[in-house]
């Protein structure tokens, strides 16, 4: 996506760009580069999970996040997935949040 | 006979500073020097720098050629149209091949816009890079501007090398006030001093230094040990609230868990992150990560070749402006870092790796 104009199918996304088992690669590795995904959906999940979200991946080329109560929408890589979430869940998705941060502190520490 | 090589990606630089900080003077020191020859430089208007007595030969009516091999041509109307024009001129022999484009920006313009249209446009980004980010700052009145002005934070925030010039004008007092402010705001990016007889221009657009030298640099220097270091002015009426600061961590990171963190930050307050830039233990990597982000824009994660030396932990520098750093650091451990069991974290991934690099 343009960070300036937010239109859609821009660059690209930076974190698909570092050399790993199964993310440069489009035709070899497939079994690889389906791990890889479902690592990213199951991360994303834990995420997205605090905002009442899922994510699924979808015929390995994009990914379907959806609302508890079904509204869905496709994205294309994880540079899309904030901006969808944050119409989604129609409130801002802010890491900083403190109460966001307490509980996955608390998470953690169980 | 050396057929001269285009880059796959030619760099641009960007050449910013606050009004009257001597981003003019430095140009035109940059196009007489042979260290640029291989350059064409994207500035305002010809008639400010004063190129007739190098001028060999005009192409049209926006671009000439310098005596030093310089390609430099006026921007009217969009930048990207500029680049797009240079491209095309160069694809079909009409000017030198040039391997490096510098652009002037003008004194309040917040540099962002520009690296953003060179990752995000079309063409551009197929052809072309970002460069360092090159901050001149003026010692006499800049320890004003940056406590009065945000452009000039941001401006120094963002840089890559930041040439301070007119420091022969200014009392010692004055200029080493003004390194310490701009150490504050930006404590890793190189400081070159223009008057310095040893002032080297190929140093201002030395890529290597800057990314891999400036990481070093931090760890190694006065910001390693402490986690956080609130670096604003001392109370001043107008006090900055651009922060540096640098967060190590012991616990590797896990790769798409940091993605998915930063982006998640960058969304919400990507115009208050000046600068992300670090060298990260990857979970299941062997080689450290270096990632390098202003504001909206992260650029193509680098995979070094080594560790500089035996210390494992991510570093990584963050400038932001007005964001609660406390908060920041907390998010991050909480987000970002690998919480898989110590045993099978690193296994079936590295077997993998290996599989991959012996195919």
């Amino acid at each position: 996506m343009c960070s300036l104009c937010g239109v859609l199918g821009g660059n690209e996304h930076w974190a698909d760009a570092v050399a790993r088992p199964g993310v440069y690669t489009r035709n070899v590795e497939r079994i690889d580069r389906r791990r890889e995904r479902a690592n990213r959906v199951r991360i994303a999940n834990a995420m997205l999970a605090r905002f009442g979200l899922t994510i699924s991946d979808w015929q390995g080329a994009s990914f379907v996040l959806a609302t508890r109560t079904g509204k869905s929408e496709i994205i294309e890589d994880l540079g899309h997935l904030w901006p969808a979430a944050e119409r989604l869940c129609g409130r801002p998705c802010d890491p900083l949040d403190p109460g966001l941060i307490a509980a996955a502190e608390a998470a953690i520490d169980d | 006979m050396t057929e001269p090589q285009i880059p796959r990606l030619t760099p641009i630089n960007l050449l910013t500073g606050f009004l009257g900080s001597g981003k003019t003077t430095l140009l035109a020191r940059l196009l007489a020097d042979p260290a640029l020859s291989d350059a064409a430089v994207l500035i305002n208007e010809f008639g400010e720098v004063g190129l007739d007595h190098h001028l060999v030969e005009r192409i049209d009516d926006t671009m000439v050629l310098l005596q030093s091999g310089c390609l430099c041509c006026t921007v009217r109307g969009e930048l990207a149209d500029a680049i797009k024009d240079l491209h095309s001129k160069r694809e079909r022999g009409l000017v030198p091949p040039f391997r490096r484009i510098v652009v002037e920006s003008t004194g309040l313009a917040d540099p962002f816009p520009v690296l953003s249209t060179i990752k995000s446009d079309p063409v551009l980004r197929h052809h072309f890079r970002p460069g360092n980010v090159i901050t001149t700052v003026d010692a006499v009145n800049g320890l004003r501007q940056l406590g009065a002005y945000v452009e000039s934070n941001r401006q120094v925030a963002v840089a890559d090398r930041l040439v301070i010039t007119k420091a022969d004008l200014a009392p010692a007092a004055d200029v080493s006030g003004l390194v310490e402010k701009l150490r504050g705001i930006n404590p890793d990016a190189p400081l070159l001093t223009a008057s310095d007889p040893s002032f080297d221009v190929a140093a201002l657009v030395d890529e290597n230094l800057g990314l891999r030298a400036a990481v070093l640099q931090s760890t190694s220097g006065f910001y390693c040990e402490a986690p956080i270091q609130l670096a604003t002015a001392q109370g001043g009426v107008h006090q900055s609230a651009v922060t540096s600061f640098v967060m190590s961590v012991e616990r590797a990171i896990d790769w798409t868990a940091f993605g998915i963190w930063l982006t998640m930050l960058l969304n919400r307050h990507g115009d208050r992150v000046l600068r992300v830039k670090g060298i990260l233990n990857i979970a299941g990597e062997e080689r450290p990560v270096a990632i390098h982000g202003v504001q909206h824009l992260v650029h193509t994660p680098v995979h070094m070749e080594r560790w500089p030396d035996e210390d494992r932990r991510s570093r990584i520098v963050f400038i932001v402006d007005g964001l609660d750093v406390e908060l920041l650091k907390r998010s991050f451990e909480a987000f970002a870092l690998d919480r898989s069991p110590v045993e099978d974290a690193a296994g079936p991934k590295r077997s993998l790796q290996e599989r991959q690099s012996s195919s």
